[in-house]
């Protein structure tokens, strides 16, 4: 490790990893759409507080119950007279909290999990793939309703739950990652001049799963948001009056009859939220490495 | 191959021990006292140490467990705090519609989803794969639930074609099953396609477009048999998929199912039920898991030599 990187002069001509994966991914414009569209989301999640144009929990306009969308409220008013836009803003940072955060803890636990199992082998590896077989054996929701269940309702719990349900998915595909860049040339040469372990994990083997580890974290962050609304739908989540997405649209069943603009702006939110971080993936996914399996 | 059955068999074993104990562990997990949660609210302490010993909760850990896992063996799973039946007859009333529900949507969505996915990889790049591709990114994008009140909304109480909640006939089936598919179908069309994509550059099929076979013919008996050995492992995750969806489909169509009895017991924390659905609904999906790995394994030999 005693050689440092040489410094590059040229400009142009050379392509940097970075550049390379630029000139990828601009070509793809449902994928560059994707990323502006979900940059101008967190901008506006991160300002929902102070742009919303009514408070979002405790205004209640009497005057205009189930209103249909207008000049006055953009995206209509539901049977308690609050407004659908500034619910749907701050409901806004709640999903994509939900869904950066848990997604964030399940990659950085399940990334560290798949390297050791795939560097050590041997018993860390029977044992953290064993693991991971025990959590993938509860399908789909079902690990994050019992999670739930045991730590009670709420978001914090829910994005706990939903932390957990994604470590096996990260820790598998690092490990496979793992084992494939342990046996190349360049990482036995490493070893070979006395690199530590600790050193060819992370300088070596570490850097070549980001590219598979980035994508799922895009496709990831999709599954999470709808899970986390999911079980806000069904009651184990986010509790009225919080604007979450899912909530909102459980409140809004009982009114879907009469007014169903309720229910069709939270769907639409979750539907374009979560669209954007699937078609940005699939970008990612193009543009960094066109072998990574397709889920 | 049935050496093969064997060795899978046994290396489930450690698996359902491991989901046996968790789900077994669930209740005293639980905040507060299991006896005291079976004895109701009102209980008074006598009551709820005479619960205690009726259930064998003050016995030592491992011989609870002992307890519970041949209580499990038999299909017993203990009552039901809210109706005191056994959670074996809850559980066995609600089977059937869930087991429908999953393999109607399973049906359906498989087909659809490859015959999209066939057509994207044969068209590629043109107007089909773009249809095609567009349809698949937007249904794993939009969530079961808002799905499924949308379709009831539009087919069954604005245009009354279609029963908006139950399962009493086949009626009942086509709006849950196509909201439990939506997402499936999609990821069947995504995977074919690629799967589909790397089959037809391969050399074979280049050999056989140059003997001159008719393209139907080169995309149906060389490509599709070949491009469907990875689908078929990607059909038993997907209905791992499946039966997790089920339970928020159940809740919007209010289905008399085995997901809509879970979350009716989440809410009354009817801990004997949850335990007896969690460990049906995993065992349910590892079994299936197997079956389809031995299907695989049928298809393609050198998987059993590995």
């Amino acid at each position: 490790m005693t050689t440092a990187t040489v410094p590059l002069t040229s400009t142009a001509s050379v392509r940097t990893p970075w550049t390379e994966f630029w000139r990828k991914f601009k070509r793809q414009h449902a994928a560059v759409i994707a990323g502006v569209f979900v940059l101008l989301l967190v901008t506006l999640a991160i300002l929902a507080p102070w742009i919303v144009p009514y408070d979002a929990e405790n205004f209640f306009d009497y005057d205009s119950l189930n209103a249909r969308p207008s000049w006055k409220h953009w995206f209509g008013v539901d049977p308690l007279g609050r407004d659908i836009l500034s619910r749907l803003l701050m409901g806004a940072r709640i999903s994509l909290t939900a869904g950066f955060v848990s997604v964030a803890v399940g990659a950085i636990v399940g990334t560290v999990l798949g390297l050791v199992a795939g560097y050590r082998e041997g018993w860390w590896d029977r044992i953290i793939m064993r693991l991971c077989d025990v959590l993938f054996a509860f399908p789909g929701i079902l690990l994050a309703i019992g999670i739930v269940a045991i730590l009670g309702g709420g978001m914090i719990n829910v994005i706990i739950a939903v932390a957990i349900f994604s470590i096996p998915t990260f820790a598998r595909l690092v490990r496979g990652n793992t084992l494939s860049l342990k046996h190349l040339t360049y990482v036995e040469a490493a070893r070979s001049v006395g690199a530590s372990d600790w050193t060819i994990v992370m300088r070596h083997i570490f850097p070549g799963t980001i590219a598979a580890v980035v994508v799922y974290f895009s496709l990831r962050i999709g599954t999470s948001i709808i899970t986390a609304a999911s079980l806000s739908f069904i009651g184990l989540g986010a509790q009225p009056p919080t604007p979450e997405w899912g909530a909102m649209l459980n409140e809004a069943r009982s009114d879907m009859m009469t007014s169903p603009h309720v229910a069709i702006f939270p769907s639409l939110a979750i539907f374009f939220t979560v669209l954007a971080f699937n078609l940005l993936g699939d970008g990612l996914r193009d543009a960094l490495d066109p072998k990574i399996d397709r889920r | 191959m049935l050496q093969y059955i064997v060795r899978r068999l046994l290396g489930l074993i450690p698996t359902l021990l491991i989901v046996a104990v968790l789900v077994f562990m669930f209740v005293h997990l639980l905040p507060g006292d299991p006896a005291r949660l079976a004895a109701g609210p009102d209980a008074t302490p006598a009551t709820v140490a005479l619960v205690r010993q009726d259930l064998g909760l003050d016995k030592p850990l491992p011989e609870q467990f002992i307890r519970f896992a041949t209580g499990v063996l038999r299909g017993d799973f203990g009552r039901s705090l809210r109706t005191k039946r056994p959670v074996s007859t809850e559980i066995a009333e609600r089977f059937m519609p869930t087991m429908w529900l999953t393999v109607a949507a399973m049906a359906w969505s498989v087909l659809i989803g490859m015959a999209i996915g066939t057509l994207s990889a044969v068209w590629r790049n043109r107007w089909p794969d773009r249809v095609g591709m567009t349809l698949a990114v937007s249904g794993i994008s939009f969530p079961a639930f808002a799905l499924g009140m949308l379709l009831m909304q539009i087919f069954a109480v604005q245009l009354n074609w279609l029963p908006t909640v139950g399962a009493d006939t086949w009626r009942h089936y086509i709006l849950p099953s196509v909201t439990l598919g939506a997402a499936v179908a999609a990821i069947m069309a995504r995977f074919t396609r690629s799967s589909f994509v790397e089959i037809l550059q391969d050399d074979y099929i280049r050999t056989a477009r140059a003997k001159g076979l008719p393209e139907t013919v080169v995309v149906v008996k060389h490509g599709l048999r070949n491009a469907l050995i990875p689908v078929v492992t990607m059909m038993g995750l997907q209905f791992g998929f499946l039966l997790g969806g089920s339970i928020v489909v159940e809740v919007v169509f209010n289905w008399p199912g085995m997901g809509r009895l879970l979350i009716d017991a989440v809410d009354m924390r009817d801990y004997p039920v949850i335990q007896g659905l969690v460990l049906l609904f995993s065992v349910e999906f590892i079994l299936i898991n197997l079956i389809v790995d031995v299907l695989y394994a049928v298809i393609n030999p050198t998987i059993r030599y590995r």
